[in-house]
């Protein structure tokens, strides 16, 4: 559908690579396929102008740059701005010294408030909190009901009266200390920004109870719109932070980029499902990501610091470059990365994978049949996979229960596959001849050897390696293209 | 397993604990100043180039089928007289009038006006790409004096758009013989597609037609009683099933139950979805295919979308009409201070009329949609 900033980028950068230096007709090129992106991902035209005003002067700075690759530094630019606008921090939450820690969530009509009332009490729950419900909204009919439902489904307690909206906050805070619960969560009616007799009502529910956190609830769909709703809400209550609802749709959420900007408050939590535990405290430079379409390279890394032992893979890494990639090596790479969770999870947050792939149903029991070839080796058939020959295949194939035919796949992938990654190797750590330009003064980058299309390694093997099996596709587009 | 699974796996792995290395490597590097080079980030990815992404999935997409879903909302009835789009609009006007009346405001045509008039249309949700197709007709014909005042660009503008809306069929269609008609409401979380049901069914009696409302939500916890609660109101009949039942049945025995007593009209409710879930995309093209087994016939598919909505309505709008054809787009919400111009891209690019409008809570604040009022809301006259 749209073309993602990154793709749009990407396409200028190709074109601009030739020329060494950037014009000022360049410059407004890139500036226009990076504000038609912005747009495109609901970002607020005000908040675009402002960004693209920033990121223009790196531009121009980078027409006066001729050693490194302009292309690139653009790019650059555009993330970083992205970064320092939704800001580093994630919201702490602390609670009040004497409980409960009263919490009042608003929002418009249909933003979900009501489901995250339910997710956010889950969450303290998680936290080893005692949370309880408090139902006020009671404009839309069942709503209460749905928060019952909710409650029961969490084993939190709900508490609502058929009253007034201001009266069932303030008795639901009295409820919560008789009961001696720690938090407690206000549900209030959605209402819109505009309609003041609405907008008087939640400001005295918040004079009568003084929340420490008022969330305000902001779908992830959401268009330009969101700015107004958002200063209008924080005028009237003071918003702590926004939670982000139905983010697992494919908006790309700029709405949450320039609420950030517009009335300076963290995007606190993100709702990424429909599953009540599919709730998750926002760590705002990701956006950044997902607003450029590249993938959640962030979380992957960390996870993958989390489950590798940073010896090891620091020792496997080096030899992979130098070719020297055993089979050990290599099972012991595989029971780190089963440690990232579940594979169908870690490729989805590779940055490019094919849709084919993200979509494909990956059973991490598909790895054991790889485990078990491997474990039916020798020490030193895995040292040295050129020694598998015929015979010692069948003894392999026999001892892992797999076939033949499996075990000769496995062996011929694995020995293209160090081929392959040598390759890589030499582009990414700076020791080959074309990837010594673009490489120089973006060490501070951990993938930028990978990423720049001037370092981009020859991929020919890549290609021979899927076989022509994932047509379009462009498994590595995250890491670099085949020229 | 089959091939490819293989490569995949193994071409992660290697990736996996190739990147990590060079993390790692890079960091040993920097510790040892061996390079001069800033430290590598921790919390930045290097700007990576990827071909097409439709951002971060989720990695629970898949199990996401029958669990919690955000709430629908809308307040209940509050009497005030029911009032026409032009009413309701006024206020969301007022935000625009500001860029139009500086356009009309200056002696001639120049660069601010074109910014401001952009800036109008794309505050309003209309789309870069819309507004762009728009505006450029308009800048040639400025450049060839065919256009020469701003008050001309304005007039030009709204008939370039009101052009565009003209002679589309916005009438809810029912089948000429007796039996039932079904009108399938579909549209992702919390657009208000049971609201939009319960102020249907309200027009429909009001006209003198019987309604069934069916409640094909089974799914959000409470949906069913809070459409029972839009029957009541409506004077309708009701049918629901067991929470968390399939969807296709109640909707399918609302039709043979409106069949058996005579009731021309089912409205039929269905659980929000996001539109990138397959799953739940394929069981609402079967929910249409089984609305029709028995006596039904679906003349309508009415895809709600939410005023606020931005460039994602779009999506929206292709995945619905992909999976259940649909027929007409109603538009909620409009009498907040969005001002719903994804729809105006919906149906000028999609050829999807939208057919009513939300413009408020009460019962009767569901009313036909007028492409001149519309447009004079969107530009700001």
């Amino acid at each position: 559908m749209f073309d993602s900033l990154s793709s749009r980028l990407d396409g200028i950068a190709k074109r601009l690579r030739g020329k060494g230096r950037l014009t000022e007709a360049d410059v407004d090129e890139v500036m226009r396929e990076i504000r038609t992106a912005l747009l495109e991902a609901d970002v607020n035209v005000h908040v675009v102008r402002s960004v693209t005003n920033r990121i223009r002067e790196h531009a121009i700075g980078a027409t006066k740059s001729t050693a490194l690759d302009p292309g690139q530094q653009v790019i650059k630019a555009v993330h970083d701005e992205l970064i320092r606008i939704l800001g580093g921090e994630t919201l702490r939450i602390s609670y009040a010294a004497k409980p409960p820690t009263v919490v009042l969530m608003a929002g418009l009509q249909g933003s979900g408030k009501t489901t995250n009332s339910a997710k956010l009490a889950a969450w303290f729950k998680g936290q080893g909190r005692q949370p309880l419900l408090v139902g006020a909204d009671l404009q839309r009919p069942a709503a209460v009901e749905q928060l019952r439902t909710l409650g029961a489904q969490i084993d939190v307690p709900v508490w609502s009266q058929p009253t007034d909206p201001i009266q069932v906050a303030a008795d639901g805070l009295a409820e919560a200390r008789r009961l001696g619960r720690d938090v407690v969560i206000v549900d209030t009616a959605g209402r819109l920004s505009i309609d003041s007799e609405m907008m008087e009502q939640v400001r005295q529910i918040s004079a009568s109870i003084d929340p420490d956190y008022t969330f305000l609830v902001i779908d992830a769909m959401t268009g330009q719109d969101a700015v107004q709703t958002a200063s209008a809400f924080h005028e009237t209550l003071e918003i702590d932070g926004v939670i982000m609802s139905k983010l697992d749709g494919d908006a790309r959420g700029g709405a949450a980029l320039s609420v950030k900007e517009v009335i300076g408050r963290p995007i606190a939590f993100a709702s990424t499902g429909e599953k009540i535990d599919a709730f998750e405290q926002f760590h705002p430079d990701r956006m950044a990501g997902r607003i450029l379409g590249m993938g959640d390279m962030l979380t992957l890394i960390e996870q993958a610091e989390r489950a590798f032992e940073a010896d090891q893979a620091e020792q496997a890494a080096a030899r992979l470059m130098e070719g020297q990639f055993t089979f050990d090596d290599f099972l012991e790479q595989m029971q780190a990365l089963k440690k990232m969770g579940p594979l169908s999870g870690v490729l989805g947050m590779m940055p490019g994978m094919p849709k084919e792939l993200k979509n494909a149903k990956i059973d991490d029991d598909d790895l054991k049949p790889v485990e078990a070839i491997i474990r039916s080796m020798t020490r030193e058939e895995r040292a040295r996979p050129e020694l598998i020959n015929g015979g010692r295949r069948a003894r392999i194939a026999a001892g892992s229960g797999t076939s033949v035919a499996e075990v000769n796949r496995l062996v011929k992938q694995f020995s293209e596959m160090q081929k392959m990654m040598k390759r890589f190797g030499g582009a990414g750590m700076g020791g080959g001849r074309k990837a010594r330009r673009a490489s120089k003064g973006r060490g501070g980058s951990p993938f930028g050897g990978l990423g720049a299309p001037g370092a981009t390694p020859d991929l020919g093997d890549l290609e021979s390696l899927f076989g022509g099996q994932i047509p379009n596709s462009d498994p590595f587009g995250g890491l670099g293209r085949p020229k | 397993m089959n091939d490819m699974t293989w490569v995949y796996l193994l071409l992660v792995a290697l990736v996996v604990a190739f990147g990590v290395g060079v993390v790692l490597l890079g960091r040993r590097r920097t510790r040892s100043g061996a390079e001069s080079v800033e430290a590598p980030p921790t919390t930045q990815p290097a700007p990576v180039l990827i071909q097409e992404d439709e951002g971060a999935p989720t990695v629970d997409e898949v199990v996401a089928v029958n669990e919690v879903v955000d709430d629908v909302g809308v307040a209940e009835v509050e009497q005030i007289a029911p009032r026409s789009m032009r009413e309701r609009l006024s206020r969301a006007r007022s935000a625009l009038s500001g860029a139009i009346g500086s356009v009309l405001g200056r002696s001639a045509i120049d660069a601010a006006t074109w910014d401001e008039l952009e800036e109008a249309l794309l505050l309003a949700d209309v789309g870069i790409g819309v507004t762009t197709a728009l505006l450029d007709p308009l800048r040639d014909r400025v450049t060839s004096g065919s256009i020469e005042s701003p008050e001309q660009l304005i007039d030009a503008l709204r008939d370039e758009m009101f052009g565009r809306l003209a002679g589309a069929d916005r009438s809810l269609h029912r089948r000429s013989d007796e039996g039932p008609s079904v009108w399938l409401v579909v549209g992702v979380n919390g657009v208000g597609k049971t609201t939009t049901i319960g102020k249907l069914a309200a027009r429909e009696s009001a006209a003198g037609t019987t309604v069934l409302l069916a409640a094909g939500d089974t799914f959000r916890a409470a949906a069913a009683e809070q459409l029972s609660m839009w029957a009541e109101r409506s004077g309708s009949e009701f049918v629901r099933g067991a929470e968390g039942g399939d969807p296709s049945s109640v909707i399918f025995d609302g039709v043979e139950r409106a069949a058996s007593r005579g009731i021309p009209l089912v409205l039929a409710d269905t659980a929000g979805r996001l539109h990138n879930k397959q799953n739940l995309m394929d069981e609402l093209a079967k929910v249409r295919r089984v609305a029709e087994k028995g006596a039904g016939v679906v003349t309508e598919t009415l895809l709600v979308i939410d005023a606020t909505t931005g460039q994602n309505g779009l999506a929206q709008a292709r995945q619905f009409h992909e999976s259940t054809a649909v027929t007409g787009v109603v538009v909620t919400k409009l009498d907040g201070s969005a001002k719903g111009g994804i729809v105006f891209a919906v149906e000028t690019e999609l050829g999807i009329p939208v057919k009513y409008v939300g413009v408020g809570e009460t019962i009767d604040d569901l009313v036909p949609f007028d492409p001149a009022e519309f447009v004079d809301a969107l530009i700001g006259r």
